[in-house]
């Protein structure tokens, strides 16, 4: 599966810079994250929960950041196991340039299952993953410029397990 | 001759009460006391190196039993493949390992990689996911023309490439074909695919191993088609275990269509396992299993040329053709695009050169052997479809250029080594035509193009080589393992026969059709005859049911054996009847003596036998009951003609079969009912390639069709009431029944009846650069061919 798609930012290019290497921000943009550790320079461990189809599956796997040219773009590798589930390896290129104070964020994405996952779902994989990028860039927007409005907090996004009110990252940055 | 029971009775099928009443017993069935179920961790991705697997927190999980792995095989044999291929440089074919469980590399999606054994099923299926396994993926190659590049991934890294062999035939010929063709007047050519398909039997496969360690003998129940063979391959080459110490067990089998044949790591497995954990180890395969472990069918690309001269005489025919073997080598599997296509290539016609070239390559996707057909399907669908080009593009009437050329006088030696004993190809075409109201099809698309649908009309022959095979002939060509038949006929004191035979009843209702032949022999009722099969402990030496063999060489030597039976009866009756031998004669269950009204009945002969007060003991042995093997002198061949009407929606492509023909000969016919059964299926099958079925991999080696949402098996609604008809017979002249088999048939001559009837339906509708869509001809693809696709 192959996607290209790019999404504007309210920030400077170094805000969202940030944004991308912080674990806490990614952790809320992973569709079904549900733990995300480690850091941009040594790799982070994520455990996702995600259900394609018919198969449902908990996967446990490797994001790292490569190719970082500050603050203009970089590569971002994920590959998971889903024990019977089988696996999904995925990695999109991302570039950031300046347009009138905000951010246009590209990406190109490209992702693969394999095992069970394509047996029973290769027909809506191409769909699914498309779903799940969009998602996530637009988990990450949210995260830096702060939800537009009630809807933000959609259902897809993580839970705080406090149940607090959402505040956009940069926010918490400042408060 | 009985009324209703002999030879040529539609006798309802025995097997049928069981089957339809839940009272089958199939190897699911089986549950020995103490049984513990096994799971086999398979790859998830199509090529890598194993690096380490670590079963330490699985071993630990609640009711695991044991855990294998490749390891646990070391020094056990390798999976054997049957039959040996050399090529057209006399080389023998490259052939790999293909250990129990894997070991260093896994080489395809579904390769088992760890069996967990465990006191239920969900608790080995747990275990199983708590296995560790590091494996480094490598590159896949699928694509066959892919995988012979040089440079290419190997799959096995110790051969010197994924070629298992180049076989050409007749290689002497080569030269004439090609100056022939270079010569012709017209040569029509061909590029089509035969896609692979997974057979999907509706019983999925399962095995239960048992070990008795009293007595050091290992049985086996599985989902065979020829359980003696399992018993050769598994205990001579796998595992060591002399045949009187290993008993295997096919019971009730639900349908096996070649898949079934082939010994499976599995079977090994569950066998090795039970002895390893002292308790039987039983594992039945999921669906999904099944699709990614299960033998698939065909999968062939093939370029074929036929050259004509300006009136359409065939002059040569060229075909080259890759055919894929996938990871390892089935049982069967490099006999099938060889010796059971190439020598199909003359078809129905006279045409006096032909040349066969076949590469076989490994790719990383599951093996590839036998399904229905095994490579007759492939040779007629290709002779079929070209054939069909060759009128189009001659403005020729495709019967008219078929009958032009066909094969009329017999026996016919074909210039691919198979001699055809006899036939009458214009005679199944006459009907075929009689059959199909050919004159009142243009009305009949008028109507179809007044409802806004295109109307097509296709016609095609056939002709199969089965009923295999002879045992000299098929060692010449490499086979391991010869292809007799046996039967033992065992006589009660109270005149029932019971008939213990090598074949095996998976569908083919045996049990039903071999009685009516005892039946009309000796004159008595076939409920009075019982057929034994299955059981390596109770039969004897046979290879099993497959290629439209049983009642050709499994019938046969039943014949053989009855006849032996018959003679010593005769004996009998002679001296109970105080007459000569000769004059005795056996007619509707009773013995007299020629030209007297002296009579003695078929169970005062047999009670004689076991009971022998007034007997030539001098002269014979008391009881009855005899054995014979039969080797068939030569393969049989059925053949016939098929014809498909569809209408094809021009808006979506969407095909449908409005009409379908079939006109076969078979030879003699035991059971009429049977027959039509047996063609009834192969036309499914055969539609079901046509139009629905593919078997799909990614360019990583992932199987995308791995369930029914993908991979679209045909439905009662898709397939028409069919017209068949079997009275043209032509008795096969070497075998003692005069029959052909007629198992494989629908299978092998339908799908290019459907393809040349949706091109025929595209060109009425002025798409006159649609001379082929390969199949299954989806409404995407036809749609497609209609758009520029």
């Amino acid at each position: 599966m192959e996607l290209s798609d790019e999404k504007t930012i309210a920030a400077s290019v170094e805000t969202v810079w940030t944004a991308l290497l912080d674990p806490e921000v990614l952790k809320a943009s992973v569709p079904g994250c549900k733990e995300l550790s480690g850091s941009a320079e040594e790799g982070f461990q994520a455990t996702v929960v995600q259900k394609v189809g018919p198969v449902k599956a908990t996967f446990k796997g490797d994001v790292s950041l490569t190719e970082m040219v500050e603050p203009e773009s970089l590569t971002i590798t994920g590959a998971g196991k889903g024990g019977a589930a089988g696996f999904a390896k995925g990695g999109a290129n991302v570039r950031l340039s300046e347009a009138d104070g905000q951010t246009v964020l590209s990406y190109d994405v490209e992702a693969k299952v394999g095992g069970k996952l394509a047996q029973l779902g290769s027909r809506i994989i191409d769909g699914f993953a498309k779903k799940m990028a969009d998602q996530f860039f637009e988990n990450f927007k949210a995260q830096i410029e702060g939800p537009s409005d009630e809807e933000a907090s959609d259902e897809d996004a993580p839970e705080d397990s406090d149940g607090a009110a959402k505040k956009s990252w940069i926010k918490k940055l400042v408060s | 001759m009985p009324k209703d029971g002999g030879i040529g009775a539609s006798n309802k099928r025995r097997e049928d009460v069981r089957f339809l009443t839940g009272k089958g017993r199939y190897t699911d069935d089986i549950n020995i006391h103490g049984q513990a179920y096994a799971y086999f961790l398979r790859s998830d991705v199509a090529h890598g190196t194993i690096n380490s697997v670590d079963t330490s927190a699985a071993s630990a999980m609640d009711g695991v039993v044991g855990i294998l792995t490749g390891a646990d095989f070391e020094g056990v044999g390798s999976i054997p493949c049957g039959w040996q291929v050399t090529d057209r440089f006399g080389e023998v074919m490259q052939e790999p390992a293909h250990p129990v469980l894997a070991q260093g590399k896994v080489r395809h999606v579904g390769d088992p990689i760890a069996m967990v054994i465990a006191e239920s099923l969900e608790q080995a299926r747990t275990a199983a996911e708590a296995i560790e396994v590091d494996i480094s993926e490598l590159p896949a190659v699928v694509d066959m023309k892919e995988a012979l590049k040089d440079g290419a991934t190997k799959v096995h890294d110790d051969l010197t490439s994924n070629l298992c062999y180049d076989w050409g035939f007749v290689e002497e010929n080569r030269d004439a074909v090609d100056e022939a063709i270079k010569g012709a007047d017209h040569v029509t050519t061909l590029e089509l695919v035969n896609q692979r398909l997974v057979a999907n039997p509706m019983e999925p496969r399962v095995a239960v191993g048992d070990y008795n360690a009293g007595t050091d003998d290992s049985t086996l129940y599985t989902t065979s088609q020829n359980p003696h063979v399992i018993r050769l391959l598994m205990g001579a080459f796998v595992l060591g275990i002399p045949e009187h110490k290993l008993r295997v067990v096919a019971p009730d089998v639900g349908g096996g269509f070649g898949t079934k044949i082939f010994h499976y790591a599995e079977e090994a497995a569950c066998t090795f396992a039970a002895k390893r954990v002292g308790r039987p180890v039983k594992w039945t395969a999921s669906r999904s299993e099944a699709f990614m472990s299960d033998a698939h069918g065909r999968d062939h690309v093939t370029k074929i040329e036929l050259a004509m001269d300006k009136d359409g005489n065939f002059l040569a025919l060229r075909t080259d053709t890759h055919a894929n073997m996938g990871a390892y080598l089935s049982t069967f599997a490099p006999s099938v695009p060889t010796w059971l296509h190439g020598t199909l290539m003359a078809g129905n016609y006279k045409t006096p050169l032909i040349y066969v070239n076949v590469k076989a390559v490994f790719t990383n996707t599951v093996p590839v052997d036998a399904y229905r057909g095994a490579g007759r399907p492939e040779a007629t669908f290709q002779l079929e479809r070209v054939i069909d080009k060759a009128a189009r593009e001659m403005g020729m009437d495709p019967i008219k250029l078929r009958r032009k050329n066909f094969v009329t006088e017999f026996p016919y030696a074909t210039p691919v080594a198979v001699e055809y004993d006899t036939g009458d190809y214009h005679a199944t075409m006459d009907k075929l035509e009689e059959i199909i109201d050919r004159k009142g099809f243009a009305a009949r698309r008028a109507e179809s193009e007044k409802n806004g649908k295109l109307r097509g009309l296709g016609i095609n022959c056939y002709i199969e080589a089965c009923g295999i095979a002879p045992s000299n002939l098929v060692g010449q060509l490499g086979a391991r393992a010869g292809l007799y038949e046996s039967a033992t006929v065992r006589v009660n004191a109270t005149g029932g026969v019971v008939v213990m035979t090598g074949s095996h009843s998976h569908g083919q209702g045996h049990e039903t059709s071999f009685p009516q032949v005892i039946a009309e022999m000796i004159g008595i009722d076939p409920s009075m005859v019982e057929i034994v099969h299955g059981d390596t402990a109770n039969t004897p030496m046979g290879m099993g049911t497959y290629g439209s063999r049983s009642l050709a060489v499994g019938g046969s030597a039943m014949v053989k054996a009855a006849e032996k039976v018959i003679n010593k009866a005769k004996k009998i009756a002679a001296h109970l009847m105080e007459a000569s031998e000769g004059d005795i004669e056996l007619k509707d269950g009773a013995f007299t003596v020629a030209g007297t009204d002296k009579s003695v009945a078929w169970g005062d002969v047999t009670l004689a036998a076991y009971v022998p007060h007034n007997y030539p003991l001098e002269e014979i042995e008391p009881g009855l009951e005899e054995t014979a093997f039969y080797d068939p002198a030569n393969f049989t061949y059925p053949a016939g003609a098929y014809s498909c009407e569809v209408e094809v929606d021009p808006e979506t492509g969407k095909v449908t079969i409005e009409r379908f023909a079939a006109a076969d000969d078979f030879g003699n016919i035991v059971n009429p009912m049977i027959v039509d059964g047996q063609v009834h299926g192969g036309l499914a099958q055969g539609i079901g390639q046509a139009l629905l079925e593919n078997c799909a991999y990614d360019d990583d080696g992932q199987l995308l069709s791995g369930s029914y949402m993908d991979y679209a098996m045909p439905r009662a609604d898709d397939v028409p009431f069919y017209d068949v008809d079997h009275s043209c017979q032509t008795p096969c002249t070497h075998n003692p029944l005069g029959v052909k088999g007629c198992g494989e048939a629908g299978a092998i001559g339908s799908p290019p009846s459907v393809v040349n009837a949706v091109v025929d339906a595209l060109q009425s509708a002025g798409h006159k650069d649609v001379y082929h869509i390969d199949m299954p001809l989806t409404p995407s693809r036809v749609w497609s061919a209609m758009n520029g696709g």
